[in-house]
């Protein structure tokens, strides 16, 4: 048996499954049987990889960051450019994905949530690009944080629907979509973007995303003819990591580190490391999917904090809970400090501005590159770039 | 027999629908909360639906999720509000009472602790709107080890095989959602309401309450001539809400439940 596949009803082991309203029930079902009607179909894969290469860029290069890997003096660094794909991060290779599906299931309007905004103008790009409606869920305190990417979505055709509610994050935009999806179920996709919710979406985002890892792991053995010894990647939902995880997870010799935000504390509220059970991490159910949650001693959703709004998260993806109560891949956190640094050492060392997502991935190499021995082979997913958070770190560094 | 069995039992024999109204517990203080299911008890509910407070409730339409962000500025808790239930029993209400929560909370409190303690106070059942039948075979077994129902809901969009696992994991009765969509008072009733509980009745003789959207006595007695009892929530809650004075808030909905339940309500509308 396979380990890394959920079963029938969407478990990790304990962590997945459906809890929703009933309402959703038949649509998700509907959404399940398309999904693995496609999943091994070759004529959609073969559409789905076109579409990666003509419209998104892909592949995306593994790029050696000399200098950095020099300035740390310890392991070689590797970093996967998922921010070179069209609009900037690795979320479009998931909205191209599902775009097909609800093409293929004759939806014609689609709704998404965001946090930083990455998402959404991926989806954004995919509606404009096969002229379908949309209408974008995002807290107004992340309209507040990425405004330049809210100008984006309104670019590309689409309704941005500011959500007032608790945090005003990501998690309040994702209760507000399913709302909609929940009051508009015949009509409505609801494009998610990460490796959460109710099966099968953890599944779908992971297996759309896992284009990260299967080039990944080609190029390193083109370009040092080995495996790598550990692969980084931040952790918010969860998708860039698992996109470039999954590849590897047959691999025992690879070890992965999934980095979660560590934000400015390490009380209940001053971070998102779900992982952290010292900081309120628990298991839990939340939109849909049990994993990890940081939540109160009565079980309400925490307020959560993290310099980067992709971060900024209560729970994480089921598949990551499973990963890590089994030890297959490890989590550590990056302060909101640390990843600032990163995020000012990557420009300055490769003239590369990484999101302050990725730049806490980057905190983590910084970490640990220099105990590694100079044949260490290190690759770091770099999620995305950084244009739309250079505003906000001109703010914080008072520059 | 437990109370909502007698309950339904009364309200067939009777041969008049029931009125189930909804209020979120600790909404605007547990004081209040008291009053209020009192005073519904003795104004003609057949069951009372208690609101737990949840972060994060995806199901519900504007007026609950700001019941329940009052509610939580007054930490309310799963313990809150069976404490709540103890007293009102204490006082010597016999009116069916269902919690209605999320199911986190429950799951953080244990399900097993929340049985026995649903048991001690007296609650009689609970609905978990995001539990499917897929996921609620462990709760389910729990409960009905104490007799205590697990009221399931069902949804215009739920395939006769759904209705089938859903009836299947059911007891107490069955709570059939009137339209896709969250709670909320709208003008009309859908007509996919009348259709669902025809539905449910090929796989179920359980009663069935209908819900989301009622607000007015009109919709009520629409909805009792084909169903066995009408949930009124957000119209409840509204009142709560645009009551600034939580001394005049029972007052309030007692005038309200009183027009929602006109003398010709009881008695006359058959299924």
């Amino acid at each position: 048996m396979n380990n890394f596949q959920p079963d029938e009803r969407g478990y990790w082991g304990e962590f997945g499954g459906r809890f929703v309203p009933e309402t959703l029930m038949s649509p998700i079902e509907e959404l399940t049987d398309a999904y693995f009607a496609v999943r091994d179909d070759a004529d959609f894969q073969t559409e789905f990889l076109n579409l990666l290469q003509d419209f998104s860029g892909r592949p995306t290069p593994l790029f050696y960051a000399k200098r950095l890997s020099e300035r740390l003096g310890g392991a070689k660094i590797y970093l996967k450019r998922e921010d070179l794909s069209h609009t900037g991060s690795h979320k479009i290779n998931n909205a191209v994905g599902q775009i097909l599906l609800a093409r293929r299931m004759g939806k014609k309007r689609i709704i998404a949530e965001t946090g930083a905004g990455q998402h959404g103008v991926a989806t954004a790009t995919v509606c404009a690009l096969f002229g379908l409606e949309c209408v974008v869920y995002m807290g107004t305190e992340d309209m507040r944080r990425q405004s330049l990417n809210v100008f984006r979505m309104r670019l590309l055709g689409a309704e941005v629907r500011g959500v007032d509610a608790g945090a005003k994050t990501l998690k309040d935009a994702i209760n507000e979509a399913l709302r909609d999806w929940v009051t508009n179920v015949d009509s409505t996709y609801y494009l998610l973007g990460s490796a959460l919710g109710p099966h099968p979406y953890p599944l779908m985002v992971r297996d759309f995303q896992s284009v990260i890892g299967r080039e990944a792991r080609q190029q390193i053995l083109e370009k040092e003819n080995r495996l790598p010894d550990v692969l980084v990647a931040c952790v918010g939902g969860g998708s860039n990591s698992i996109g470039l995880f999954h590849p590897f997870l047959a691999d025992e010799a690879v070890r992965m580190i999934g980095v979660e935000a560590g934000g400015k504390g390490n009380n209940l509220g001053e971070h998102a490391a779900r992982f952290n059970k010292a900081g309120g991490g628990k298991i839990g159910v939340l939109q849909g999917t049990k994993s990890y949650l940081l939540q109160n001693d009565d079980g309400q959703i925490a307020l959560t904090h993290s310099i980067s709004a992709g971060l900024d998260y209560a729970s994480v993806g089921p598949e990551h809970a499973f990963l890590q109560s089994i030890g297959r891949v490890e989590y550590a956190m990056a302060t909101d400090d640390e990843a600032l640094e990163a995020f000012q050492m990557l420009s300055e060392t490769e003239g590369i501005i990484p999101a302050l997502e990725s730049s806490h991935g980057i905190a983590h190499a910084v970490k640990i590159a220099s105990e590694m021995p100079p044949d260490a082979i290190m690759i770091v997913n770099l999620s995305g770039r950084g244009d739309k958070d250079v505003d906000q770190v001109q703010e914080m560094l008072g520059k | 027999m437990n109370r909502l069995e007698v309950e339904f039992k009364k309200l067939k024999s009777e041969k008049r629908g029931g009125f189930i109204p909804f209020i979120v517990a600790g909404d605007p203080n547990l004081a209040t909360t008291k009053d209020l299911i009192l005073l519904l008890a003795e104004s003609g509910a057949s069951v009372i639906e208690l609101g737990v407070p949840f972060s994060d409730p995806v199901a519900d339409g504007v007026t609950i999720q700001a019941a329940a962000e009052r509610a939580l500025r007054n930490r309310i808790g799963v313990k809150d509000v069976l404490k709540i239930v103890g007293e009102v029993r204490a006082e010597g209400c016999e009116t069916p009472i269902i919690l209605f929560s999320y199911f986190n909370p429950i799951l953080q409190f244990r399900l097993e602790k929340f049985a026995s303690e649903m048991k001690t106070v007296g609650a009689d059942g609970v609905l978990i709107t995001d539990l499917v039948p897929e996921e609620a075979g462990d709760f389910q077994r729990i409960l009905a080890g104490k007799d205590l129902a697990l009221i399931m809901l069902a949804a215009p969009t739920s395939s006769n095989e759904r209705l089938k696992k859903i009836c299947e994991k059911a007891s107490g009765f069955v709570y059939a959602v009137s339209r896709a969509g969250v709670t909320g008072a709208r003008n009309e009733m859908s007509s996919e309401a009348e259709n669902l509980v025809k539905r449910l009745r090929q796989f179920t003789d359980l009663p069935i309450a209908v819900g989301f959207g009622i607000s007015t006595a009109a919709q009520m007695e629409e909805v009792c001539r084909y169903a066995d009892a009408a949930v009124v929530g957000s119209a409840i809650v509204k009142e709560i809400e645009r009551t600034p004075e939580s001394s005049e808030v029972a007052e309030n909905v007692r005038r309200f439940v009183k027009d929602l339940l006109p003398n010709e309500f009881s008695a006359t509308n058959l299924h």
